[in-house]
């Protein structure tokens, strides 16, 4: 994947660069909005991580300018500003995602694979499958084998979204932001217990379990261990 | 509604007394003026009159009746305002140019007022005079009097007509007392508007001045230096906050950054390992009280009044109690929400959530096994309550005010997790909607209130709002 990283404290730059090539990615830099912007209209990339607060360009101008160009390039916007309403500015300026410094790094790979398979949707699906497991989106039944799944309309999201990113990282944020709409520190892991829940319906009793928690990261579904 | 609001204004009632103090000076001074202008105007007619008796007394001492009628009947014809009449003891008319006794109360040596008909040319009118009857030797009377018809008639005109001066008056008092509440009101009212406008969060807002220089104009240019003042301040504030968070998610971030690079390069199983990853968790409990301070400041400087909306709490309850209500289970507590009608406020949606969301991980932390749990929304006189009441171990009453500070955390929950900042992100979040938290007993438990108070259950301003959160509905 190529990556566009518009940073510029340098050493953050340094580190975000190093860890999305060990990643497997290819990384284009800029550190200012200026250079930012003529890369990002001059070549193709898959994602662009833009911090908020930039020389010559802020981020929020940068963004805007790209999409007035037209370019629809996935943004994930990295902010050390304080965030009440500035996460909403940024994705009304056309911004894609919303990263509040500091940041796990687990977290930012999560959620440009997430972008970036956004960016390349399949077919318009109407069920999603997951070695045996099978979600029907218009009838919003699972099964698994034969055995059908009763799910509550919450925890349907929730497998809907985890099948949807399957073979990805999820974090628990992403799934409180994308299956609850919530914006906040819950405190309490309450993420682990719909997990552990679903679990319960999906892998309970199947000798291959496709619900599986990543260490220091979130959880994934998928079909090979 | 706007007549008794009218009655009730302060412009009003100055008028109004203003009025009813000038209405009864003025009635006195009328009346002091009649009185004296009477009183002087009547001795003067008991002077003439005085002077004429003494006359007609000496005529009669030296001349006799004879002589005294004889002059009576030359002065009679000569007309004009003297009136005579000279009686014998029986008040028969021995001369003089009235036609009869007149109907009057006998009281010699005294004045008297009195009418009498008088012709002219054939048309008799009644007209009124004012006189004396002097007794003379003999049993005479004799009657010296003057016309004072026209006196009386001024006098008679004048006090018909004062009553409904005073009358017109008042009334003429009374709507220019209107008319200038009026305009004072709508300078007032201009001046509550622009409050209640930065009150809810539009702090560009001045109170109009007229540039007249009168005294709401100097009102208004103090109440303008003062929100200027506090706009400085609360920019300051906005500053050092984006500064602060700034500076420090900047160096926070990079040690974050190289944990996680370091944690890249070691084999999962090393002891250095466990090592940094365990660094990793307290970096992120710091980076969680951090963010939570932090909302804590916004919340208390009221930046976030930006992004309120129009919001139903029920929505809120509902979203928070799923989220929660499986935690609860887990750890075998009966979580219920009560049902309730709609309750809408004005409020940031996303702070009244991690406020709720707070309340009720405190809840589920500090009830024990088989405990209860309920969530409840009520409308009560005061405003409407966001309510979480639980069966645990409740709060010390010794304890309770010092819960709400920040960093407090009692002996009992020292060892299980958190920040020590959830109930003072819920005081902030209270502020900022000028609601009030309540921690009482439930008898067993804790019975946290979050009470959002009617005048918040305000139409929110109508101006776009910067977060472009879209224009809240208008009120019901």
């Amino acid at each position: 994947m190529r990556i566009l990283v518009v940073e510029d404290d340098l050493e953050a730059q340094r580190y975000l660069v190093n860890g999305l090539k060990e990643a497997g990615h290819v990384v284009d830099d800029a550190e200012d909005g200026e250079i930012g912007l003529s890369l990002s209209l001059s070549r193709p990339y898959d994602v662009a991580i833009v911090d908020r607060m930039l020389p010559k360009i802020d981020g929020l101008k940068l963004v805007e300018e790209l999409r007035q160009h037209g370019n629809v390039t996935p943004v994930l916007f990295l902010s050390a500003l304080s965030e009440v309403d500035d996460r909403v500015k940024g994705l009304k300026a056309g911004g894609d995602d919303y990263l509040t410094k500091p940041y796990a790094f687990v977290e930012l790979l999560a959620r440009l694979d997430a972008l970036m398979r956004r960016r390349h949707p399949a077919a318009v699906k109407t069920r999603l499958q997951v070695g045996d497991l099978e979600l029907d989106l218009l009838t919003r039944t699972a099964k698994r084998g034969e055995a059908s799944i009763d799910l509550q309309p919450r925890e349907f999201r929730l497998l809907e979204y985890l099948m949807r990113h399957a073979s990805q990282v999820v974090t628990r944020t992403m799934l409180l932001e994308s299956v609850w709409e919530y914006h906040f520190d819950p405190q309490t892991n309450v993420i682990d217990v719909h997990i552990s829940r679903l679990r319960a319906k999906i892998d309970k009793g199947f000798d291959t379990p496709l619900l599986h928690t990543v260490r220091g990261a979130g959880y994934m579904i998928r079909a090979r261990a | 509604m706007r007549a008794p609001r009218l009655f009730r204004t302060l412009a009003f009632r100055i008028v109004f007394i203003y009025i009813a103090i000038f209405a009864v000076s003025a009635a006195g001074l009328v009346a002091f003026t009649y009185w004296n202008t009477k009183r002087a105007l009547d001795s003067q007619t008991d002077q003439t009159i005085d002077a004429e008796i003494l006359g007609l007394s000496e005529q009669y001492q030296r001349l006799g009746l004879g002589g005294l009628a004889d002059v009576i009947i030359s002065r009679s014809v000569r007309g004009g305002q003297s009136l005579y009449l000279l009686t014998d003891l029986q008040h028969h008319p021995i001369a003089g140019n009235l036609d009869g006794w007149p109907q009057i109360i006998y009281r010699p040596d005294s004045f008297v007022e009195f009418n009498y008909e008088r012709r002219v040319g054939g048309l008799t009118t009644l007209r009124r005079a004012r006189g004396r009857i002097f007794a003379l030797t003999g049993g005479f009377q004799l009657l010296v009097a003057r016309d004072v018809h026209e006196r009386h008639e001024t006098v008679r005109l004048f006090s018909t007509t004062l009553p409904w001066s005073l009358m017109l008056m008042l009334v003429l008092g009374v709507i220019g007392g209107g008319f200038m509440s009026r305009n004072l009101l709508a300078r007032l009212d201009s001046i509550n508007e622009t409050s209640r406008e930065i009150m809810a969060g539009d702090l560009s807002r001045r109170v109009p001045v007229r540039g007249s220089g009168d005294e709401f104009d100097t009102l208004a240019t103090s109440l303008n230096r003062m929100l200027d003042r506090i706009e400085r301040l609360m920019r300051g504030m906005r500053e050092v906050t984006d500064s602060v968070a700034h500076d420090l998610r900047t160096p926070l971030n990079r040690l974050r950054n190289r944990i996680d690079a370091a944690l890249r390069r070691l084999p999962p199983e090393s002891a250095e390992y466990v090592e940094i990853e365990s660094a990793a968790i307290e970096i992120d409990q710091l980076i969680a009280t951090f963010n939570a301070l932090l909302l804590i400041a916004e919340a208390e400087a009221g930046m976030a009044r930006e992004a309120m909306a129009r919001i139903d709490l029920r929505d809120v309850v509902e979203g928070i109690s799923e989220l929660y209500g499986p935690l609860a289970e887990e750890k075998n507590l009966s979580f219920d929400v009560a049902p309730s009608g709609e309750a809408m406020i004005a409020g940031n949606k996303r702070l009244i959530a991690q406020a709720l969301a707070n309340l009720v991980d405190n809840a589920i932390k500090y009830t024990p096994e088989g405990g209860k749990i309920r969530v409840s929304i009520e409308n009560m006189p005061a405003g409407v309550a966001l309510i979480v009441a639980d069966s645990g171990i409740g709060i010390p009453e010794s304890e309770r005010s010092r819960v709400l500070d920040r960093f407090v955390r009692l002996e009992v929950s020292r060892h299980s997790p958190g920040t020590g900042l959830g109930l003072s992100l819920v005081v902030a979040v209270a502020k900022l909607h000028d609601a009030r938290l309540d921690i009482s007993d439930n008898k067993p438990g804790l019975k946290a209130m979050l009470l959002f108070p009617h005048d918040t259950v305000r139409p929110v301003s109508s101006r776009p709002s910067v977060a472009g959160i879209p224009a809240p509905l208008a009120a019901k």
